[in-house]
């Protein structure tokens, strides 16, 4: 419910029986009752031809005693009464001038009928007993101007003052000649106060910090034992009636909302009323006793009345889910109960463990109990499994660029298999297979290179499995081999990572243990096909923890020679289940050990590379969704054109950063400048071009060159010369650490070939290492 | 190497503007030919160099902080002349360099331009040469500086903006506003607004100050070349050719000279305890409040025109000297002035409420939220120019200067239109005398008409110090009542 003012309200106050309402502003001062459906006009206290600025509000009160009795402060200083009891049209009671800045804030004694506190912006607070024509008592705040003055609603005696300054003070009504007490409550001006009106003690303030805190006083030093946070400045703060914890707030500027906080909950607001279009300027609850009715006057020129049940709240908006990463890789992660409790039935996390999980103890009395509750868990990282050495040595010895791609292949490879990484470094050896052709394989690798590239058959082995891989990608299984736990299926995946083929071990076991062979036949053709070789789990499987990279593995290669005899044979072997794709999962082996063969998809040398891009691609959104990203920007980089085109722009960008972002954290600078200039996506290598400038200082004064990096504007000078030939040196400079003498990096090497002394013949005995 | 191609050029036009000035001169006074060298050596033309030089080598405060917060790295003249006051200078000197290299939503050299563009609404010469050197130190292309035409559109659309803020800043609107921000190619981001917003003021203010404290040029061999050197002082030779024009011409309206400057102080005084005392009793009515402020308004109107009329008689002669100079290069609609607030009484323009739209409520937090941290450092800045006292008056120690420094900055904010409900403006009437009047209203409103003259014509008995004090109080009023009004626009295009 609302109604249209003719002017923009300044403030408002509620007549103590809660039926009529006054709205004061710069020219207007109207009274209105509060009725079913409707505010009604009943008074214009603004009478008079001429306007006068004694009119002109900044405050306005009502006393919670007399009905008849307002206040209100103009903005030209004046504190004038008003007495609707007087019969005429004027209602004007009593002039009091003696503020000689505008008057903020005018108070009534809560219980005493004739007692009225001013507080202006001349830094006086001013007592005024309506009976008498002038003030009783007048208060000095020694500092800024005051904002705020409230009376304490217990203390019969006390009153708090609000100041520009930020201080907040106490004074008792008798003494005068200093305060009680005085604290700095918040940074910049406090705009209002309000006491609570059943805690004596609690005293809230708002400031233009966009704080409201709330104050204990009752302590020998003012305590604060709430603060809620809001957007903007807080003009008016106001006790939400029968709610302890509950209090109204509006802004002053920018924020045209009225919020209702728990202060409890000082991040989220309970309530919000969203009606105004402009700011509010004034706030008060209906009733003293009644929780449910909010009245607000606004810029707007409206007047509203809002009932709380009505509100908005925010909280239901909310969004209950949080997850962060601590220094050393736990994770902590708040989620819905009903969420958790799920989750919580499911297997965790391989290689973490759930540290802790609790949930707040709420209190039930709380309101807000049950809005949103989450619960919080923490996993903690197993101490060592967090450890990203292999990622900075990775980092850091791979190549990328600047050899063919064959030899840059098989360092990565090589790389990666020192690091234990084998799956990887089988995939690099395979994309030296695929975009190499085998011809320019040099020989003693031959037999070697195929051997990894058949036991490394994960990314071919998803697409031309794709329908049975399906489940087994990105699930964390174990193999737990002791068990006999042949589940195929899904050990199929990880195995083509863990297990080992061991073409020894194949020879002497062969006779009892049957392998299983996948035939991918691309063509149909047998001959073209690379046989696929079974692939025992190696016994001694350890412990992983890092599930796809952290398997130490043997790899024992299978001979398998691009020759067509080799594999005639093996596609004649009896095994050989056809030439069906889709067959080619596993048949489990009756033997005592859970034979897990990997197959292989086979290609054919004289395909095009170009036929597998979309293998690769998807084998580099795998590791990068496997949070391997690294794996996944080197292999762009190293194949360059070739896969580039088919990844789309935005997904290789994401990488890059990701990649950039974790090499940045762990301090490769070299690295990540690498990657940056290596990349071909335009957003990343403008990553380079931002912020290129580096800001040097003369030598000489100290002052930093603005302008030139050799010259000093301020002496004159050029800043370093080189000791060798003279010449301003405007790129690498190097110098001598004993003696401060140098030059171009190639003139001093290359006299200090020549000679131990120092060139600019100090001699010092420079050394140049 | 990007600095060549600008210096021709500026010493192409520097020189027409020497030739055209020195014949301009030789056909309407042929006493004085060359006016190459400034009257005063030191910071400022106004103040002996004693006064300035004197305070400075005391202060090694005012080292550290030009250390500190110096963009040039150097002690040039404001500073200098600002280092009398050093608790100001130190506010001062830590905005002026948050606005300028601290973090912030425009590029460093586009605040220089923009500053540049400010300083050139007033001709301020000192202000250009100063930023002319930062906008090339930081990269700017030197391109720019031939002119306005060759900015891009986005700067260029600044310029309505400038001219209003100078000269006229009531007339700022929220369409204005809109204008800028309305999505578009060139458009301006709001932080990007207010951040040139907050230098514009704080150029125009600063002019304000240069010419009122008639601050030097920067005398700097070492680092002049001979073009600069020429350019410069073709510059310095406007300044000092006011002086020049109005030395025959007798002011009107100043009763200095008739009264003992010395009982003119007495009466000063007499008048603000009287005023102190008077307050107790006597009460004047709302409407003569109102009158009172009207009266000043409208009396603003005459303190200067008079003035004007006879500091410029040679009205084409100024026409010249604005459309040759450098300086209108950077702006358009050179003729684009001050408009006294209250001669539209026609229209009747409302007068803008102070307690409305206040600085401390209003203007600081719509100010921190979009530019942040600028708010505390203005607001800081505003505070200590207002309270900043010594309880000195000339000879007289002890005193309550309160009333008067009130007096001063309420006066300019009634020039641009400001109405303060709590203010009796009789006051103003009574504090300030005539010729002070006509000081306040040339640096405020015209800076580039203020001579030696109209600053030694009031307050003959008080210091210099004191006299900066009074320019500095005018000019951080000033740059509120500009910020007030930009400020308000910006809401209400919010709201």
């Amino acid at each position: 419910m609302h109604c249209h003012l003719d002017a923009p309200a300044n403030a408002i106050s509620v007549c103590r029986d809660a039926a009529q309402v006054v709205v004061a502003g710069r020219s207007i001062f109207k009274i209105y009752a509060i009725e079913e459906e409707q505010f009604v006009e009943k008074l214009n206290l603004r009478v008079g031809r001429k306007p006068s600025l004694n009119l002109s509000c900044a405050d306005v009160v009502w006393h919670q005693m007399d009905e008849n009795l307002l206040a209100t402060a103009a903005t030209n200083g004046v504190v004038v009464t008003w007495n609707l009891g007087r019969p005429s049209r004027n209602k004007q009671d009593q002039l009091f001038t003696e503020h000689k800045r505008t008057v903020n804030k005018v108070c009534f004694h809560p219980t005493e009928a004739h007692v009225l506190l001013s507080g202006s912006q001349d830094g006086f607070m001013k007592c005024f007993d309506l009976r008498r024509k002038d003030s009783v008592s007048t208060f000095s705040g020694q500092s800024e101007s005051v904002r705020d003055v409230q009376f304490s609603i217990r203390d019969y005696f006390t009153f708090a003052s609000t100041f520009e300054n930020g201080n907040v003070q106490l004074w008792d009504i008798r003494r005068p000649d200093r305060c009680e007490r005085m604290f700095t409550a918040h940074n910049g001006p406090v705009f209002c106060c309000d006491w609570h009106p059943e805690d004596r003690g609690w005293l809230a303030t708002g400031g233009r910090d966009k704080m409201v805190k709330v104050w204990d006083m009752t302590t020998h030093r003012a305590k604060e034992v709430h603060c809620v946070q809001t957007i903007a400045s807080v003009a008016r703060v106001k006790w939400r009636p029968e709610c302890r914890h509950h209090l109204a707030t509006c802004s002053m500027m920018v924020d045209h909302n009225i919020y209702v906080w728990d202060v409890r909950r000082p991040f989220v607001p309970a309530a919000m009323f969203e009606e105004h279009r402009d700011v509010t300027t004034g706030i008060a609850w209906r009733h003293p006793h009644d929780p449910s009715f909010l009245l607000s006057g606004s810029k707007d020129s409206t007047l509203c009345q809002h009932l709380f049940r009505d509100a908005s709240q925010p909280v239901e908006r909310a969004n209950p889910e949080g997850l962060c990463y601590g220094l050393f890789g736990d994770l902590a992660f708040a989620a819905k109960e009903s969420l958790v409790a799920t989750e919580s039935g499911r297997k965790p996390y391989a290689g973490d463990r759930r540290h802790i999980f609790f949930k707040r103890k709420l209190d039930p009395a709380e309101p807000f109990a049950g809005l949103a509750s989450s619960a919080l868990s923490v996993f903690e990282m197993e101490p060592g499994s967090g450890s990203m050495s292999w990622f900075v040595d990775t980092a850091e010895r791979y190549a990328l660029a600047g050899r063919p791609l064959a030899e840059l292949c098989d360092h990565n490879a090589k790389v990666a298999r020192e690091l234990g990484r084998n799956q990887v470094a089988q995939t690099w050896t395979m994309l030296r297979i695929i975009y190499c052709s085998p011809g320019l394989v040099p020989t003693p690798n031959l037999n070697h290179s195929v051997g990894k590239g058949s036991s490394c058959g994960l990314p071919l082995m998803n697409s031309f499995n794709l329908k049975d891989m399906a489940p087994g990608l990105g699930s964390e299984t174990r193999l737990d081999r002791s068990k006999g736990d042949t589940r195929s299926d899904t050990v199929l995946l990880d195995s083509s990572a863990t297990l080992i083929t061991n073409e020894d071990n194949e020879e002497t076991e062969g006779s009892d243990v049957p392998a299983d062979y996948l035939l991918g036949d691309v063509e149909g053709e047998e001959d073209e096909l690379y046989l696929l070789d079974p692939e025992h789990a190696h016994p001694e499987e350890p412990e992983y923890v890092l599930p796809q990279e952290a398997f130490p593995l043997r790899h024992e290669i299978v001979d398998t020679p691009p020759g067509p005899e080799h594999l005639q044979d093996k596609a004649d072997s009896p095994h050989v289940s056809g030439s069906e794709a889709d067959a080619a999962s596993l048949a489990p082996v009756d033997s005592s050990f859970s034979l897990i063969s990997v197959s292989h998809a086979l290609y054919d040398s004289r395909l095009p590379p170009d036929f597998f891009t979309a293998l690769v691609c998807d084998m580099l959104r795998f590791y990068a969704e496997q949070g391997d990203v690294q794996m996944a920007v080197s292999v762009l980089i190293v194949l360059g054109e070739r896969v580039r085109k088919d990844i789309d722009e935005q997904t290789q960008e994401h990488w890059y950063t990701s990649y950039i972002d974790l090499l940045q954290r762990f301090c490769l600078w070299n690295v990540s400048n690498e990657v940056v200039k290596l990349s071909t996506s335009r957003a990343i290598s403008c990553l380079n071009q931002a912020s290129t400038t580096l800001h040097v200082n003369c030598s000489h004064c100290k002052r930093p060159m603005s302008s030139r990096g050799w010259v000093c504007d301020r002496c004159h000078r050029c800043a370093s010369m080189c000791a060798v030939c003279h010449h301003v040196v405007k790129g690498l400079f190097v110098w001598c650490q004993g003696c401060s003498h140098g030059g171009h990096l190639q003139h001093i090497m290359k006299w200090l070939e020549g000679s131990s002394h120092c060139p600019a013949g100090c001699g010092h005995l420079c050394e140049y290492s | 190497m990007n600095t060549a191609p600008f210096l021709v050029s500026f010493a192409k036009y520097s020189s027409i503007g020497i030739v055209l000035y020195i014949s301009e001169k030789e056909r309407k006074r042929d006493k004085r030919i060359r006016v190459s060298q400034p009257l005063t050596r030191g910071p400022s033309a106004f103040i002996p160099e004693k006064e300035v030089a004197q305070a400075n080598t005391v202060d090694e405060r005012t080292n550290f902080l030009v250390e500190e917060y110096s963009t040039s790295g150097r002690l040039d003249n404001i500073t200098q002349v600002m280092s009398l006051h050093t608790q100001y200078l130190e506010s001062f000197l830590r905005s002026q360099f948050y606005m300028l290299r601290m973090d912030g939503p425009l590029p460093l050299p586009h605040r220089h331009y923009i500053a540049i563009m400010a300083a050139a609404r007033h001709q301020c010469s000192y202000l250009i040469n100063m930023h002319v050197d930062e906008f090339l130190k930081t990269g700017g292309i030197a391109e720019w500086l031939n002119g306005l035409e060759y900015v891009p559109q986005r700067l260029k659309n600044l310029n309505e903006i400038n001219k209003l803020l100078a000269h006229r800043p009531w007339l700022i609107t929220k369409e204005h506003i809109q204008k800028l921000v309305k999505t578009g190619e060139n458009n301006w981001s709001l932080p990007e607004l207010v951040h040139a917003v907050v230098l514009l003021a704080h150029y125009h203010a600063l002019a304000s100050f240069v010419f009122g404290s008639g601050i030097n040029p920067e005398r700097d061999p070492e680092i002049s070349n001979g073009f600069r050197l020429i350019s410069v002082n073709n510059f310095c030779v406007c300044d000092l050719a006011n002086d020049n024009n109005i030395e025959n011409a007798s002011l009107t309206g100043g009763n200095f000279g008739i009264v003992d400057s010395l009982s003119e102080l007495e009466a000063l005084m007499e008048r603000m305890k009287r005023l102190q005392e008077e307050r107790e009793d006597e009460e004047a009515s709302q409407e003569e409040m109102t009158t009172r402020f009207e009266k000043e308004k409208k009396e603003s109107l005459f303190v200067v025109s008079g003035d004007t009329l006879h500091s410029f008689p040679h009205s084409d002669f100024e026409d010249d000297m604005i459309i040759t100079s450098d300086v209108s290069r950077y702006i358009e609609d050179p003729g684009f002035g001050y408009e006294d607030f209250a001669r539209r009484g026609e229209e009747h323009l409302p007068t803008f409420r102070a307690q409305d739209y206040t600085w401390e409520n209003h203007g600081f937090s719509l100010v921190n939220r979009l530019y942040s941290d600028i708010g505390h450092l203005l607001d800081e800045k505003f505070r200590m120019v207002y309270n900043l006292t010594y309880n000195t008056m000339a000879t007289h120690e002890d005193v309550d200067t309160t009333m008067l420094r009130r007096a001063l900055f309420n006066y300019v904010h009634c020039m641009f239109g400001i109405r303060y409900d709590d203010y009796d403006y009789g006051e103003v009437n009574q504090l300030l005398e005539r010729s002070l009047k006509v000081y306040i209203k040339t640096v405020t409103c015209y800076p580039e008409r203020t001579t030696k003259r109209m600053y030694d014509s009031y307050w003959r008995q008080f210091k210099h110090s004191e006299k900066v004090h009074v320019n500095l109080l005018l000019m951080e009023a000033r740059m509120q009542a500009e910020l007030l009004y930009a400020l308000r626009a910006i809401t209400r295009h919010l709201t």
